[in-house]
């Protein structure tokens, strides 16, 4: 018996966790975040990248989760891996000697030159809001070859000025990054629920290069900050396909099932 | 089967009580005498003072629940608290007023979300005023090790173009004397006690550390004195691998055999975490009342152990 195929429908979420394993190869070793840059490196791996080599920085290197893990550091990350280290052997020898070509990061806030912040809202000795703080992030936007950018868009996260620059992006733009003695590429995209936006060249300023599927201009607009700009060639985000849909289901679907367990 | 011996003779067999979280060298950790088996309450009163700087590590997995859970229960007040990623461990004890100050890297609920005991503590001051002094992982990675190592700081290629180190004078720089470049600098973390969870010890006091293994061993070296809590003592460890992390028994203070010590995070071979526990507790430590009515059922009159 065949079946009808089913309509190809899509949440945003889905496009932007999609675009952004598209992003990655069998050549990277990219040290992953938790969350939203385990979805997508772990969907490029069942997908299009089956011998990324994937790090998380609790110590596992070449790991293959069945599932995706709730924190950076579960025992499925352990179970599968090629090996596991110690931290100072992560931060050390992997990150700070340039063993990574590509991180993930998110955040609460970015600016324009994709700096983050991930520390407060509000000022520092007196927070409105607490946010968990660096964790690995400063380093890995400067030990890593490259960095994907990964968050959801809306004013509040898109900002004019960041509340504490946790992260070093393109700090300043232009050539403030390298002034600052840092020699790697530094933030190559920032891949939102709407857009593609990728620096542009000379000034480092994030500007919009791909519209995903059905969004219209004024909506991306509205969703940032900061007067956002748009490339003069700019281009369609191709839908998920089949596979990298069903790819992606059926990943958060064992992972939903497994985190429900545990004692 | 567990040799107890008291509380006096572990004291002799480190007798550097007043390191205080500085960096010179410790008298102590020229020992060879093996370390004590003693019960977790005895464990923690002899080693964890009010006042004292404590660490205690195990990088998701393998954190110390249980003997933090003694420290609230003692009562034991105005804690210097080291940890990369306080976790709930951390939370509850800034919320059962156990802290007076935070070193740290990452205070979230991993996976989940916010410590809501550790904001209420920097954002209303509740229980009471909590200092803080916040890094990097990369840097607190380093200082562990340099305290391990016997060094007075750590070096590190950090802190580029971001504000930490305007609000933290701890981050400071150095120029290389062959180089000439200029690299970040973070003072040795010296905690006075380390507090770490492993898999086993054998009978001699020798242990075992496998899975994740995080930055526990960095720490308990760097400690003047260490407080392992373990899973179970067994004749031989039988480590999954010639190479496994073992803390020779001359290298720990004191053991206190605790199965499901690290629950509701994970001993890898023994027991899973407990997602269902960290994405629950951010409801349970939200609210003031309901978080210690949590304390009060889990922590101050737990059931009994099965």
């Amino acid at each position: 018996m065949i079946a009808a195929a089913p309509p190809l429908t899509f949440v945003r979420q889905e496009m932007m966790q999609v675009a952004a394993a598209r992003r990655l190869s069998n050549e990277d070793v990219c040290l992953v975040g938790i969350g939203e840059p385990s979805v997508a490196c772990n969907l490029a791996r069942l997908t299009h990248a089956p011998d990324i080599k994937l790090i998380y920085e609790s110590g596992t290197i070449g790991t293959k989760p069945d599932v995706l893990p709730l924190s950076i550091g579960d025992g499925v990350l352990c179970d599968r891996a090629l090996t596991t280290v110690s931290l100072p052997e992560i931060f050390q020898y992997w990150l700070q000697a340039g063993r990574i070509s590509v991180g993930f990061l998110g955040g609460a806030q970015i600016d324009r030159f994709a700096n983050l912040n991930t520390s407060i809202i509000g000022n520092y000795a007196t927070p409105t809001v607490r946010l968990p703080g660096a964790g690995g992030a400063p380093e890995i936007a400067t030990g890593c070859e490259r960095v994907f950018i990964i968050m959801e868009m809306s004013r509040q996260r898109f900002v004019e000025k960041l509340d504490f620059r946790t992260t070093l992006g393109h700090g300043d733009g232009g050539s403030n990054r390298r002034d600052l003695g840092i020699h790697t590429t530094g933030p190559v995209a920032v891949i939102t629920d709407l857009c593609v936006m990728e620096p542009e060249a000379e000034s480092n300023e994030m500007v919009v290069t791909s519209l995903h599927p059905g969004v219209e201009m004024e909506q991306v607009r509205e969703a940032c900050g900061w007067e956002l700009r748009f490339a003069l060639e700019l281009e369609e985000t191709p839908s998920p396909t089949e596979l990298e849909l069903r790819a992606l289901r059926d990943l958060k679907q064992r992972t939903e099932l497994a985190h429900r367990g545990g004692r | 089967m567990i040799k107890t011996v008291s509380s006096v003779a572990l004291k002799g067999a480190r007798d550097d009580s007043s390191s205080g979280g500085n960096s010179k060298n410790l008298p102590g950790r020229a020992t060879r005498r093996a370390p004590s088996f003693l019960p977790l309450n005895e464990a923690v009163r002899t080693l964890v003072k009010s006042g004292s700087c404590v660490a205690m590590e195990g990088f998701t997995h393998l954190i110390p629940f249980a003997a933090g859970h003694e420290v609230i229960r003692q009562g034991i007040k105005n804690l210097t608290l080291i940890r990369m990623t306080p976790d709930l461990i951390y939370d509850q004890l800034i919320g059962a007023g156990c802290a007076g100050k935070l070193i740290f890297s990452w205070g979230g609920n991993p996976g989940v979300g916010s410590l809501h005991r550790m904001r209420d503590a920097i954002e209303r001051g509740y229980p009471g005023p909590l200092e803080i002094e916040e890094h990097t992982h990369a840097a607190m990675a380093a200082a562990y090790q340099a305290g391990a190592a016997g060094l007075p700081f750590a070096v590190l290629r950090g802190y580029v173009g971001v504000d930490l180190p305007s609000v933290n004078s701890n981050i400071r720089s150095v120029r290389c004397p062959y180089t000439g470049q200029s690299l970040a600098t973070v003072p040795a973390l010296v905690p006075d006690v380390a507090i770490i969870h492993a898999q086993r010890a054998d009978r001699k006091g020798n242990v075992l550390i496998e899975g994740i293994v995080g930055i526990q061993k960095e720490c308990a070296f760097a400690a003047g004195r260490t407080l392992v809590t373990v899973e179970e003592v067994v004749d031989e460890l039988e480590p999954g691998s010639v190479n496994a992390v073992v803390l020779p028994a001359w290298t720990v203070s004191a053991i206190s055999v605790v199965p499901g010590g690290a629950f509701p995070s994970y001993a890898h071979g023994y027991y899973d975490r407990s997602n269902a526990f960290y994405i629950e507790w951010d409801a349970i430590s939200r609210d003031r009342s309901r978080f210690h009515k949590w304390m009060q059922e889990h922590v101050f009159n737990p059931p009994p152990r099965l």
